[in-house]
């Protein structure tokens, strides 16, 4: 019975090959984007800002439940490390970002596929570790002599964003580190490594009894839009269509409140 | 390149993945000088960033090694001459940065040295020392991840070194200073230099470790690497540009130290 191994293998050795050619997914013409039936299937990689990483996740897994043929690739990174990878050619379907400004050179050098949506919208917080050392009230405080502060670089959207509400303020912080997303900047407030870390209100809930967080009045504070947009050169458009979509209903609406987002 | 020294030639299974092997070294940064914006060059390296990152680099990385050569060297002669059974684990011990992702090695270092790390809540409360977001958070990240290269390199050159020429310095009447200085060294000298040019490299390179402990700020934490990595998402020519002049100054090293590099083979 020589044949019987090779026969229990073939169904391995298949779906080897359809992993090999869903994992090398650069093949526009190997990855069917619809099934007869107009339904959305195999991998949708979105690129995504990392205030998103939580909320994503979850509308993520919401989308494979309805859309059970399609798998759901979420990378997560600051929104200018995104648009970097897109415009060197990542193959991406979906890029989501933490404002319309860093989405802007994309829509300019063509790399959308039509006019990024707005999903939703966040504000800062300043985050601080639970016993809050340094006795954080407000922004005024982190000009202090002596408060070690974590901000993200100024070309990603949370950077930006805190220089806006430093001006607002008439604050003049001198940060200890300018990290490349706000995650960076959660993880050294958690670790305690700095007094506080301007991040998103979503960031702070996100992170629990992890941190504290120390509200910043809306006349300090900068609002930041998230636009979603599906790139031109997607792989799977049908399905990029769809998660864009899916986006603004009211389900994921739902999660994105849960998380602190506000209404776009 | 078809003849051996010996002048037979090299047989083709291994020239061809030989030949494949040395393309795909190289390949990468030829791509680099391909693509380099040769013009705007000038401009790209005078800005006050770039200069701030190369000069904070440069002073890290040869920091670093100085601290390196001053532990590793000790370090290098207890592997080499200390001839117990449990040296086994201590060379582990070192050799593991070597083999670590240096961010794993960043999260570490904030574990111990952080504000909060095990030893590091020491060191604030009680002489005030903070590493983490200064140059010497710099130094430190580049010395863990650097200093394997110096000690294996090190130790390899004393185990090469017959003790028996120090033995008899010490016989003819040679103080233990004097057999080092004037015996062991020079010996010792053409690895010592191999792992201190690895060593100042590896440094110089340092990513991961750097920017999870020292945190990226400009002329205080952000060295060349760390700007070159943010120049990508902001200029790509200039973070080309940077790259450039990493790869020129890491051929400059290689290259003015060859004779003691082919030395030390």
């Amino acid at each position: 019975m020589a044949f019987r191994p090779a026969l229990a293998l073939r169904p391995a050795l298949a779906l080897l090959i359809a992993a090999t050619v869903l994992a090398t997914g650069c093949g526009g013409s190997a990855r069917s984007t619809a099934d007869p039936a107009g339904q959305p299937t195999g991998t949708l990689t979105v690129l995504a800002a990392a205030s998103l990483t939580e909320s994503l996740g979850r509308i993520g897994q919401d989308f494979r439940t309805v859309h059970p043929r399609v798998s759901v690739a979420l990378s997560f990174a600051g929104s200018s490390t995104l648009v970097a990878q897109v415009t060197a050619g990542a193959p991406a379907d979906v890029i989501a970002t933490a404002s319309s400004d860093t989405m802007a050179p994309l829509a300019t050098a063509g790399k959308l596929a039509g006019p990024p949506v707005v999903f939703a919208t966040n504000v800062l917080e300043i985050a601080v570790p639970p016993d809050n050392p340094a006795h954080v009230a407000g922004l005024a405080d982190l000009s202090r002599p002596g408060v070690t502060v974590a901000v993200c670089a100024a070309q990603v959207p949370c950077g930006a964003a805190a220089g806006d509400a430093f001006a607002r303020a008439g604050v003049a912080v001198r940060p200890a580190t300018y990290e490349s997303d706000v995650k960076a900047v959660l993880a050294k407030v958690r670790l305690g490594e700095v007094d506080a870390g301007v991040v998103y209100r979503t960031d702070v809930l996100a992170a629990g009894s992890a941190v504290a967080g120390v509200v910043i009045p809306p006349e300090q504070n900068a609002t930041a839009e998230y636009p979603a947009a599906v790139l031109r050169d997607a792989p799977n458009p049908g399905a990029a269509r769809a998660f864009v979509a899916a986006l603004t209903e009211p389900a994921a609406q739902a999660l994105l409140r849960t998380a602190g987002f506000g209404p776009p | 390149m078809t003849r051996h020294r010996g002048g037979a030639p090299i047989p083709w299974p291994i020239a061809v993945p030989a030949g494949i092997g040395l393309g795909f070294l190289t390949l990468p940064l030829a791509a680099l000088l391909v693509r380099a914006p040769w013009t705007g060059l000038g401009t790209a390296l005078g800005t006050p960033e770039a200069r701030a990152a190369l000069r904070l680099s440069l002073l890290t990385a040869t920091t670093a090694t100085a601290v390196c050569a001053l532990l590793g060297v000790p370090l290098a002669w207890v592997l080499a001459r200390g001839g117990y059974r449990a040296l086994r684990l201590v060379r582990a011990l070192v050799t593991l940065p070597l083999v670590l992702p240096p961010v794993v090695g960043g999260v570490a270092l904030l574990l111990a040295f952080g504000r909060r790390g095990v030893v590091g809540h020491w060191l604030d409360a009680g002489v005030g020392v903070r590493l983490p977001f200064t140059p010497a958070g710099v130094v430190v990240a580049e010395a863990f991840v650097a200093m394997p290269f110096l000690v294996l390199a090190v130790e390899g050159a004393l185990r090469g070194a017959d003790p028996r020429l120090e033995e008899a310095a010490a016989t003819l009447g040679a103080s233990r200073w004097v057999t080092f200085r004037r015996v062991t060294l020079p010996l010792v000298l053409p690895g010592l230099v191999a792992g201190m040019v690895l060593c100042w490299a590896r440094a110089l390179g340092e990513f991961g470790a750097t920017i999870t402990f020292a945190g990226s700020f400009p002329g205080r934490t952000r060295t060349m690497p760390l700007e070159v990595y943010l120049a990508l998402e902001r200029d790509p020519a200039a973070a080309v540009a940077l790259s450039v002049l990493l790869l020129a100054v890491c051929l400059a090293v290689l290259v003015g130290l060859r004779q003691r590099w082919l030395g030390g083979r």
